[in-house]
């Protein structure tokens, strides 16, 4: 090595007073903190405070011998953005910091963060199982083309727990479920789910996207990876695509032995194990290393830098919507053309119990109701609104309304559209940071057009 | 299972600080080996890493540019630090040594890899006075510390706003 990459590489370990030196919370840091610390500091070079855009395909070596170690793994640096990048990485590392994760690692969309997240797992002729609760897009992704790499999907009611058990008992490697399911209103319960798969050495994987950190931590119920559509509520202004696998960090893939994706050899990286190797960082070393780079599905740093901004307001947009959400949907439930409203944060929810555990800052901004008059009816609603987008989207600042059986789960069928929440009458609703009178208004005068 | 392990970042820089040379028991000649990798990256930060491998010392095998020692008594003082990368097994012999050499050889701590725990070993290095870490990777401490493992989107749980210096490598630089 140069002296040159020496001075370089060399930076001093200097942590910043941190005092409590818990690896897993930030220090003993608050979520609010972290939010807007965690992941990235000033630039030792130049000093910028803000995360700096790292718009670049590929880095630099100091010489030959740096190249060869940055290519084995054998030492931490950046080769070619498609694998990583540092603004990318800012992101990453808060995103993990927020779940209270071991590593995250930054996918091009929702979809492809689950993709990643099953990668290391799953081999071909494997299976896991999926909650039936799940929005449409994961139903189709796992039922449709996960079966062209010859992994199979068997969903599964997670409120019937021995049908998890069964699940389980055929071979299921893995559990999926969203903490808060999109569409409508239900909540998981995860703390059982993570006993059964825990008893079964399969992993319990738990989309996030809905809920968030700041309302749920599924790492605390006994959840193993952790997926995000960052597009959601973490970047929060309908900007960009982007998604995240966040691993615990506690799954012991050496001692399972059912994952040999991470603890046996892996022959591009001359046998290198990555669960001898890198302890509780294998996952996430192998999704960066191995996962994106031969699915390529990386996200673009200017995306990391918007979902960054996002992340700094995470708490406080989340109570705003939370806040709005509650006042919308209680007066939902009054009006005569709403045959039903399914949000747990209502009286009448039969998972506001199930909300009080898992979320108790709030049951979050999306939720569904039934309008009189089925599938037309929710139609006409839709298409009234002036202020509510029409649009297939979620978690944005801006109101969302939208007709879910003629659109976000039309690929499903009548029974799969049934169990996810999406019948013909549902109308689904992002509540977004406006006025809540004016959002109500809004409703209003769309339910008389109804 | 003993109850987890918590070391201030604080205690670990500085003992990533004032270290300059580590003997690493169960070094590894082979490149593609854990021990090789932590070896490597530690030389390029600036450390003095002197191999403990009797294999590779009766066989006259250096690694990574330095001669492998058949014992601890063999590598040359100063040891700052003894690294031990072999099984929790193994630990307490290595440590009883360390300790029975850590006057001659102004050994200061003792540092147990990533997966190696003995807690008889550590009771007795501290009532030594040796400071020892145990479950932990240096390079990885080392990267998480200094930024480099966050690269990789690890949780180093550092947060400051402070701008780091860049500063030198510490210790003599690496020995070719």
């Amino acid at each position: 090595m140069s002296e040159e990459a020496k001075q370089e590489a060399g930076s001093e370990a200097d942590t910043g007073g941190d005092g409590d030196g818990t690896r897993e919370s930030g220090g003993g840091l608050g979520f609010e903190t972290r939010m807007i610390h965690a992941g990235v500091g000033p630039d030792p070079v130049t000093g910028s405070r803000q995360t700096p855009i790292h718009q670049t395909s590929a880095y630099a070596f100091h010489d030959a011998d740096h190249a060869a170690s940055l290519f084995n793994l054998q030492t931490f640096g950046f080769i070619y953005s498609r694998l990583g990048n540092p603004t990318v990485a800012a992101l990453e590392e808060r995103i993990a910091s927020l779940e209270g994760g071991r590593g995250a690692t930054g996918a091009a969309s929702g979809h492809a963060a689950q993709v990643l997240a099953f990668f290391p797992l799953i081999e071909a002729g494997e299976r896991f199982a999926a909650s039936n609760r799940l929005y449409g897009g994961s139903v189709t992704q796992f039922s449709r083309t996960f079966p062209k790499f010859d992994w199979r999907c068997d969903f599964v009611d997670t409120e019937d727990l021995s049908a998890v058990e069964a699940v389980l008992a055929q071979g299921a490697k893995a559990l999926f479920v969203e903490s808060l399911a999109n569409p409508g209103g239900v909540v998981t319960d995860l703390e059982p789910l993570a006993e059964r798969t825990r008893a079964a050495g399969a992993l319990l994987i738990v989309d996030n996207t809905l809920a968030t950190p700041w309302l749920c931590r599924p790492f605390e119920w006994g959840a193993d990876l952790i997926v995000h559509s960052t597009t959601k509520f973490l970047s929060g202004n309908g900007t960009v695509i982007g998604g995240a696998v966040v691993d615990s960090g506690r799954f012991d893939w050496s001692a399972s032995g059912r994952f040999p994706g991470l603890s046996g050899p892996e022959p591009a990286y001359h046998g290198l194990r990555f669960s001898e190797t890198f302890g509780d960082l294998a996952f996430t070393v192998h999704s960066h290393a191995v996962g994106l780079r031969d699915l390529g599905a990386s996200m673009a740093p200017m995306n990391a830098f918007l979902t960054l901004l996002g992340l700094e307001t995470l708490a406080l947009r989340m109570e705003r919507h939370c806040r709005n959400a509650q006042v919308v949907a209680e007066w939902l439930e009054g009006h005569p053309k709403v045959s039903w409203v399914s949000y747990a944060g209502l009286k009448s929810s039969p998972y506001r119990d199930l909300a009080a555990k898992y979320m108790p800052e709030g049951a979050g901004s999306v939720f569904t109701f039934g309008v009189r008059g089925g599938y037309e009816a929710g139609i006409r609603v839709v298409e009234a609104c002036d202020l509510f987008s029409h649009l297939a989207n979620v978690g944005d600042a801006r109101s969302l309304i939208i007709h879910p059986a003629s659109t976000t789960h039309r690929q499903l069928s009548d029974e799969q559209r049934a169990a996810a929440g999406a019948g013909p009458d549902v109308v689904r609703l992002s509540i977004g940071l406006e006025t809540v009178d004016d959002l109500i208004r809004d409703l209003d005068r769309a339910l008389a057009a109804a | 299972m003993a109850s987890a392990l918590h070391y201030s970042d604080a205690l670990i820089a500085g003992v990533l600080r004032r270290v300059r040379t580590i003997a690493m028991v169960g070094a590894s000649p082979n490149w593609k080996r854990p021990s090789n990798f932590a070896m490597k990256y530690l030389q390029g930060k600036g450390y003095r890493v002197i191999p403990v491998n009797p294999r590779a010392a009766a066989g006259g095998v250096s690694i990574l540019g330095e001669k492998a020692c058949a014992s601890l008594d063999e590598a040359p003082a100063p040891v700052d630090m003894v690294d031990v990368f072999r099984g929790s097994g193994a630990a307490l012999g290595i440590v009883r040594e360390a300790i029975r050499l850590r006057e001659e050889k102004r050994i200061q701590v003792v540092w147990m890899q990533l997966g190696v725990r003995n807690d008889e070993a550590a009771a007795e290095a501290a009532a030594a006075g040796l400071t020892v870490i145990m479950d932990r990777c240096p390079k990885i401490e080392y990267g998480r510390l200094s930024g480099e493992l966050g690269w990789g989107g690890v949780n180093s749980g550092v947060i400051s706003s402070r701008r780091q210096r860049l500063a030198p490598a510490p210790g003599r630089g690496r020995q070719r």
